[in-house]
């Protein structure tokens, strides 16, 4: 019984493994007849193609996206560039062919051979970059001697062209060549050593919507590398292009405003944080980076006082001098420590714990209530309501108005200022606050640093009832047939955590500042419409309470920082600024024109001659 | 335990020899590969960590003789669960290689699950067919359980994402599947069934850019730039090697690095252009000879368990090379898959000589039964 069970297992099992054996034969004997086809039928023209070596693969670059401003101006755009490259294989002699070409293009032969030997051992059937973006002349002076040039050719290159120089240069940003380590991160897939990538800015921050895909061919080429036939295209896609919130006649405005000036400017849409201007000065020239900056240049940009490399509207920490007083002000009112009816009188100083906190009017303002201690800029009430809201209330206030936090936006090294608390003191310097500096803050002086940007997005929610927007660079961005690839909405990052009745009264105050007769921008003052705004004058240096410089003796560098922060019209506001000049002395006199000048140009109401005289303020 | 003379008198000197001679002939297409256009001093360092893995192989397929391949049998859920562990050991501390994660790293040598998986699967799949398995063939139910045995570890590979080794456990589980017969009923429905979900998957359940990918795996020429262009390389490589070869060490294609993967899945491309279609048909005899040679045990070990178990082994060792091969000559979809014993790669070598060695071991012990 068991036999016979065994006996069929093992006929089953026969069977089995003869079918199988079956399969595999024939599947055997398929492989070998396709190693027949492509050895012995097909294998002369194979042969021949191995012999010249003469498949390869051609890569075409993808052209990078465009930049517009917000009214569809093209800021950004690429040239093509004529980039001198060497194939070594076809090259016969290289030293012969490059001593040639150096004394034709006049470039020296060893900076040529450098080129070479950068690109180490690799294939060589592998074009190498001899010499980027040549000249018109030089191309002319190839081409003529093309056939005594082996191996030498011409390819044609996108190349990024700023329209504009030195225009929102920070905002754009710049390219930069990919380097190794990035490659090797993986982060970049689709881009190959050569490639640029965006180094800065905006070209930058939206790099996967630039970049686009790239293409490539399979060719055929002869023996001199001449491309015979094309074998198969895989087309390159280009980038999206990008549709920016700036405005660039105001832009080029408030760059010639600035022009000689270190500083910054940032106007925002307040109705939803669009940045229609962002100024840093001086600024560079994108175009000088494109295939790789010289080291002249540079240095030029490294060495320069001005610090054309940082953009100081978002990475400059500066003390927000009496810009602050809005927001202690709305602290003070929220924590009801002050109201609408509370005056201070003001002899020109104030006397704390045995020492004089000056007032920056020596002779002092008199009796005031709260809008006429901010259109007055009066240190006196400010110093009395910080020190009953306190240095911890205060910074509260202060990063729910958005300060001492970066705001978001979508620039890379953005700085987030500093707001101190009693706390943050300790930890620093293991030292306990003293209520002598609480006086110091309440007017914007002390540790207090904030970025321009931080003070634009605080006054523009000042303008438009209380809502912090994260500033918004880019609003849209299509793709090459002009489809909608993404709408970047407005963002809410939060709100001033003050009521309405708060706000009208501190709103009230930045009117008087430049329509009240007394007020410290009174000198920007248009008829046509009301602006609301606020002076600062930051000190670089410290002084001495109540000592005062002569101006003219004094270094530059010790010279005050000059802010303006405004809005417009006052009624229903449209744009939201914030101007700070480096060392511009008196935020009424160097910083509140700059602003004027900008309001007047985006409400259509600049006339040709205008000039503003100002009075000094503290 | 007393050494028992009957198994070296059984011991299977015919599958030792095939081998060792695949072995040989593969190192000296690996040395064509890596040591051509090579301008360090003595040998490549890929190529002596090669005959550092080969001799480790060797070593590992000794080991596996020395224990009754019937407590295979017995061990198999704990083999399995092991491997389905460091699978999922993968997922959580795996490191990155290539796009994808599947190596381990313990006590200092990187495993790769993945591999592993392969041998413990088609242990599973030998114990659980040896019970079931009879003449009408295996009904839906009994299908269930190896279903999901297979299954679980094949949708970790995928997700590593690993498509290649994932593919190739599919493709075992059901070579054994068919060999131990399925009622006709069952393959039909199964059939009928994948034939429906495939395009609504299609369809409803994938993404443009993960469609394109099948399309491209499916169609290299669909890639011109990457897969397409290897394999037209692959093809000139191979074509032009004719019927004698440009000679050991001669291959234009290969000296000038024009194939990124000839020392791994495209080493064929080597071996057909220095050796030319004798030396290809060669490779090809001793491959079929082997395989002939598995199949043989399969049918002449007297138990159930072991004849499972070497048709698995041997349809792993067949699918690799059918698939790399296919490949290579612009037959077959590209993916990941080294030629077994001549491809570089220490996972590749060790989990072939498992399988070897389980082979031989199942030889020599054919007349146990039970």
């Amino acid at each position: 019984m068991v036999e016979l069970q065994r006996n069929k297992e093992r006929d089953w099992m026969k069977q089995r493994v003869m079918v199988a054996s079956l399969c595999v034969l024939i599947v055997f004997i398929m492989l070998f007849l396709r190693l027949v086809y492509l050895q012995l039928i097909k294998g002369e023209e194979y042969r021949r193609l191995s012999e010249t070596n003469c498949v390869r693969l051609k890569s075409i670059k993808p052209s990078r996206g465009l930049i517009f401003d917000r009214y569809g101006e093209l800021l950004v755009d690429n040239r093509p560039a004529f980039d001198l490259v060497i194939v070594l294989e076809d090259a016969g002699s290289v030293p012969d062919t490059i001593s040639f070409l150096s004394s034709l293009i006049d470039e020296p032969y060893v900076d040529l051979m450098e080129q070479i030997q950068k690109a180490g051992v690799g294939a060589v059937y592998k074009p190498i970059i001899l010499k980027k973006d040549i000249s018109r002349d030089q191309l002319a002076i190839v081409e003529a001697h093309k056939f005594d040039l082996p191996g030498i050719y011409v390819e044609i290159e996108p190349t990024r062209h700023y329209i504009h120089p030195k225009t929102a240069a920070h905002l754009l940003g710049y390219l930069g060549e990919v380097n190794k380590k990035e490659l090797e991160s993986g982060h970049f897939p689709l881009l190959r050593a050569g490639d640029q990538i965006g180094r800065y800015g905006v070209e930058k921050s939206f790099e996967s919507y630039l970049q686009g895909r790239r293409g490539g061919r399979q060719v055929e080429v002869d023996a001199n590398g001449r491309v015979v036939q094309v074998l198969k295209t895989v087309d390159p896609e280009p980038g999206n292009d990008l549709h920016l919130t700036l405005d660039l006649p105001l832009q080029q405005l408030a760059q010639d405003l600035l022009k000689g000036r270190d500083g910054a400017v940032v106007a925002l849409d307040p109705s939803n944080g669009d940045v229609l201007v962002m100024v840093s000065s001086p600024a560079f020239d994108q175009n000088d980076f494109i295939g790789g900056i010289s080291n002249n240049k540079w240095r030029a940009l490294m060495e320069n006082p001005g610090r054309p490399m940082i953009n100081k509207a978002i990475q400059g920490e500066y003390p927000p001098a009496s810009t602050y007083k809005i927001l202690t002000a709305i602290a003070g009112l929220e924590e009801k420590q002050i109201d609408s009816r509370t005056t201070t009188f003001c002899p020109g100083f104030y006397t704390f714990r045995g020492r004089r906190y000056h007032c920056w009017r020596k002779h002092g303002h008199g009796r005031l209530n709260v809008v006429e201690a901010i259109s007055q800029s009066c240190d006196v009430f400010f110093y009395l309501a910080g020190e009953k809201i306190g240095v911890d209330a205060l910074a509260q206030y202060a990063r729910g108005c958005g300060l001492g936090r970066p705001t978001g936006i979508d620039l890379d090294h953005e700085r987030q200022g500093l707001i101190p608390t009693s706390a943050w003191k300790r930890e620093r310097f293991n030292e306990a606050w003293y209520p002598g500096e609480t006086l110091s803050i309440s007017i914007g002086q002390g540790f207090n640093l904030v970025t321009p940007l931080q003070m634009a997005v605080f006054t523009a929610a000042v303008a438009n009832g209380g809502t912090l927007f994260r500033p918004r660079v880019v609003s849209t961005v299509k793709d090459v047939h002009g489809q909608v690839v993404a709408d970047l909405e407005p963002e809410i990052i939060g709100g001033i955590p003050a009521g309405q009745i708060t706000l009208d009264l501190v709103s009230k105050g930045m009117v008087d500042v430049v329509q009240g007769d007394r007020g410290t921008a009174r000198s920007i003052r248009i008829k046509q419409i009301q602006m609301a705004g606020k002076t600062g004058t930051a000190q670089v240096f410290s002084r001495k309470t109540g000592e005062k410089f002569d101006s003219e003796n004094q270094v530059r560098t010790l010279q005050d920082h000059a802010w303006f922060v405004c809005y417009a019209p006052a009624q229903n506001p449209v744009i939201a600024l914030s101007v700070i000049i480096e060392h511009g002395e008196h935020g009424s006199s160097a910083a509140a024109p700059v602003a004027g000048t900008l309001v007047k140009k985006y409400l259509g109401l600049l006339e040709p001659e205008q000039t503003a005289d100002a009075a000094p303020e503290g | 335990m007393m050494f028992d003379r009957r198994l070296l008198e059984h011991f299977d000197w015919g599958l030792l020899l095939m081998v060792l001679l695949i072995s040989f002939c593969g190192l000296i297409v690996l040395y064509s590969a890596v040591m051509a256009g090579w301008q360090g001093h003595g040998l490549h360092s890929l190529f002596e960590r090669q005959l550092i893995w080969m001799g480790g192989g060797f070593v590992v397929m000794t080991g596996v003789l020395f224990f009754d391949f019937r407590h295979l049998n017995k061990l198999n859920l704990v083999i399995y669960g092991v491997c389905a562990g460091l699978l999922i050991g993968v997922l959580f501390f795996g490191q990155s290689g290539g796009g994808s994660q599947r190596w381990l790293s313990l006590g200092g040598i990187s495993i790769q699950p993945s591999e592993l998986m392969k041998i413990a699967l088609i242990i599973s799949l030998a114990s659980i067919y040896a019970a079931t398995v009879s003449p009408e063939g295996l009904s839906f139910r009994q299908l269930l359980k190896p279903a999901v045995i297979c299954l679980i570890p094949v949708g970790l590979i995928v997700n590593q994402p690993d498509l290649g080794t994932g593919l190739m456990l599919l493709l075992i589980a059901g070579s054994i599947t068919v060999f131990v017969k399925v009622e006709k009923k069952v393959l039909l429905i199964l059939a009928g069934l994948s034939g429906c979900i495939v395009p609504v998957v299609w369809f409803f359940g994938l993404k443009a850019y993960q469609k394109a990918r099948i399309l491209t795996f499916l169609d290299p020429d669909r890639d011109p730039l990457g897969t397409g262009y290897h394999i037209i390389q692959s093809k000139i490589a191979i074509g032009s090697g004719m019927i004698t070869g440009k000679g050991f060490l001669q291959g234009t294609q290969n000296a000038l690095a024009f194939l990124p993967e000839q020392h791994t899945d495209f080493i064929l491309s080597v071996l057909a252009e220095e050796w030319g279609l004798v030396g290809c048909a060669v490779l090809l005899v001793l491959y079929f000879l082997l395989i002939s040679w598995g199949l043989n045990i399969a049918y002449n070990c007297r138990n159930m368990f072991g004849s499972i178990l070497a048709f698995g082994i041997t349809s792993m060792i067949f699918w690799q090379i059918f698939i790399n091969i296919g490949m290579v000559m612009g037959l077959m979809p590209v993916v990941g898959m080294p030629l077994p014993l001549v491809s570089y790669g220490g996972s590749s070598v060790i989990t072939n000589m498992v399988g070897f060695g389980i082979l031989l071991n199942i030889s020599m012990r054919r007349f146990y039964t039970g």
